[in-house]
């Protein structure tokens, strides 16, 4: 496929190293100065933003803003579409995910990424979905840690208690919520430090809805979120922190604003972001 | 349904009540609907017609031959027409045996090909790769076999006198009868193999690219994100989606292979034995065998080549129906989203 021609090429085969069994450790994201383009489009202006470890940082805005460009952009898929191309930094706990001597990969391992469209492995059982991550990069666990650690991502998920009789049945045989529950699942099982969520709940019922939700600040101690959201009321229930962005015409998205939410939803500086959040646009 | 309350009369009541209540349900189609259906329709009914006839002449065509040899017409080895003793069993079985050899070359070649077009190849080679390909499926197998006899043949015969000198101690299917002289090795079932292997490749490659290029782009990018190598991504998702495709496209080069008459003609020399020396000069496939004797033949030998050609259209017809249900039950054949 076209869209994954820049993809990493390196066919390594890593050691088998282990996976110890505690959880994730939240890093601080910083965008600094993020410009995109696809082709000669520019998307993106100088972004600046910083997502504060352990916290969940909301990305909102109208539909063809960057917002989601800007999640791709935050674990190195932007590069994935032929074309696309960057300025600026984004660091991980202080180390340019873009810098050349770092493979993609490595940054991809850290920071987990949550489609909009749920896409868990289908022919793959619930078992083996969780466990994906690692296999997929070369880690294995052996005996009871295996048992331990899917129990571990499936419960932060909320999905244990759904499919703990059935981890073997294929993981299309879920529901679309539960499959979007297992995707975020699949990724805290590799211990991300920050976990990015494109949309997750848009295509789901509300009740899913809502258990992603809980799902989400249930997870918050032990992960980074940034999450890109159309639902004003979600972006207020699970966010700490809210950037709004924005693009017009003959100008590329960038943030309007930014701050905590309950600034951003109450007491907003520009009349743009009020107009926004209160349902006046977009 | 009725609720569990209701029993007995009452309930076959409603239930009676329904049924009389239900309504067939009509779809008034518009005439261009209705002339359009026709015209497909009866273009489907046709092939199949025409399939069925070849099958009915065929049939018609062998029976003084399978009434004359009954069952010896499968088991028998030799084709001695003259003495009223023919049978298909050593051209069958040269048949697969060169099928085989082609699958070799065919199969890990065009998983290799396709593997490289749909996933590796930059984007500005990747069309001009798959029209190559195509290419390569409409060139004439005449030009093939030209190919094979003048260029293939005089190098895969070191191939194959190295292969016997080295694994025949070994491995004894590897040996000739003199395996110093190179004309042993000439006109076997593993070079005609072999060049039967080039021409199906082709459409092994294009059946599988097609299947790899269709595993959806979310799994893909799902196992981008967790941090997936391009080969781990292929081997996760584009592999288990293909699956299928690649059975069915090993499917479709065999029956192709089978089939394959020109290029085998121009390799082997003709023998009647069931050999189980590949690399040793000599065999035969049905359908060599059918255009080696079709001008010299007539009465009941003719119908002998009929009811050889109808083995050999059973045969393929099986194998290419297999790998279409193969095909099409599977994910990526039906091109559904789960």
């Amino acid at each position: 496929m076209t869209l994954l021609d820049n993809a990493e090429d390196h066919t390594l085969t890593l050691p088998a190293a282990t996976v110890d069994a505690r959880g994730g450790t939240p890093a601080t994201l910083v965008a600094d100065g993020v410009s995109a383009w696809f082709g000669d489009h520019q998307v993106l202006d100088d972004v600046n933003l910083t997502m504060p470890a352990g916290r969940v940082t909301a990305l909102i805005g109208p539909s063809g803003c960057g917002k989601s460009t800007f999640l791709r952009i935050l674990n190195r898929m932007h590069e994935l579409v032929p074309g696309a191309s960057l300025a600026g930094e984004v660091r991980l706990d202080g180390h340019d995910i873009y810098d050349p001597a770092r493979r993609p990969i490595e940054s991809r391992r850290r920071i987990g990424m949550v489609f909009q469209k749920a896409n868990p492995f289908p022919t793959m059982s619930i078992h083996d979905n969780v466990l994906a991550g690692l296999s997929l990069t070369g880690r294995r666990l052996r005996g009871h840690a295996v048992d331990e650690l899917v129990e571990r991502s499936l419960r932060s998920a909320s999905l244990w208690d759904e499919v703990r009789t059935r981890l073997d049945a294929p993981g299309a045989s879920l529901s679309g919520g539960q499959q979007q529950r297992l995707c975020i699942a699949r990724a805290l099982a590799v211990r991300p430090d920050v976990l990015l969520m494109d949309e997750p709940c848009s295509a789901l019922d509300p009740t899913s809805t809502r258990r992603v939700e809980e799902t989400i600040r249930a997870i918050a101690d032990e992960v980074t979120v940034v999450i890109v959201t159309h639902n004003m009321q979600q972006a207020h229930r699970v966010s700490d922190r809210c950037a709004f962005f924005l693009a017009a015409e003959g100008q590329p998205g960038h943030i309007v604003e930014q701050g905590d939410t309950d600034d951003i939803f109450e007491r907003p500086e520009d009349q743009r972001t009020s107009d926004y959040v209160n349902g006046h646009f977009g | 349904m009725t609720s569990p309350q209701i029993t007995g009369a009452t309930g076959a009541a409603a239930a009676v009540q329904a049924r009389a209540a239900r309504r067939t349900l009509h779809t008034r189609p518009t005439t261009q609907d209705i002339g359009f259906v026709a015209v497909a329709r009866s273009a489907a009914i046709s092939t199949l017609v025409i399939m069925g006839l070849i099958g009915v002449f065929l049939l018609i065509g062998a029976w003084p031959a399978l009434k004359s040899q009954g069952l010896h017409f499968l088991t028998r080895t030799d084709w001695l027409p003259e003495t009223g003793s023919f049978g298909i069993a050593s051209l069958l079985w040269g048949t697969i045996l060169v099928g085989l050899f082609a699958l070799c070359v065919a199969v890990p070649l065009g998983f290799g090909a396709a593997l490289f077009i749909s996933e590796y190849a930059p984007r500005s080679l990747k069309s001009s790769l798959v029209t190559l390909v195509d290419l390569m499926a409409a060139v004439p197998s005449i030009v093939y076999a030209m190919w094979a006899l003048f260029f293939l043949q005089g190098h895969m015969l070191e191939i194959a006198q190295w292969l016997s000198v080295h694994f025949g101690t070994v491995l004894p299917f590897l040996r000739v009868h003199t395996p110093d002289s190179p004309s042993s090795y000439t006109s076997s079932a593993f070079i005609a193999g072999v060049a039967v292997g080039v021409v199906v490749l082709p459409t092994v490659t294009s059946i599988m690219r097609e299947v790899f290029a269709q595993a959806p782009i979310g799994e893909r990018e799902g196992a981008i994100a967790l941090g997936a190598t391009r080969w781990g991504m292929i081997r996760a998702v584009v592999i288990p989606f293909g699956r299928a495709g690649i059975v069915g496209g090993i499917m479709l080069g065999l029956g192709r292979a089978l089939g394959e008459t020109i290029v085998v003609y121009a390799i082997i020399s003709p023998s009647f034995d069931m050999t189980t020396h590949p690399l040793q000069s000599g065999t035969n496939t049905i359908a060599a065998h059918i255009a080696t004797r079709y001008s010299e033949s007539n009465g009941v030998s003719m119908a002998g080549l009929l009811g050889a050609g109808l083995v050999l259209f059973l045969f393929t017809l099986i194998i290419n129906t297999l790998a279409g249900v193969v095909v099409s039950r599977s994910r990526s054949g039906a091109a559904t989203e789960i």
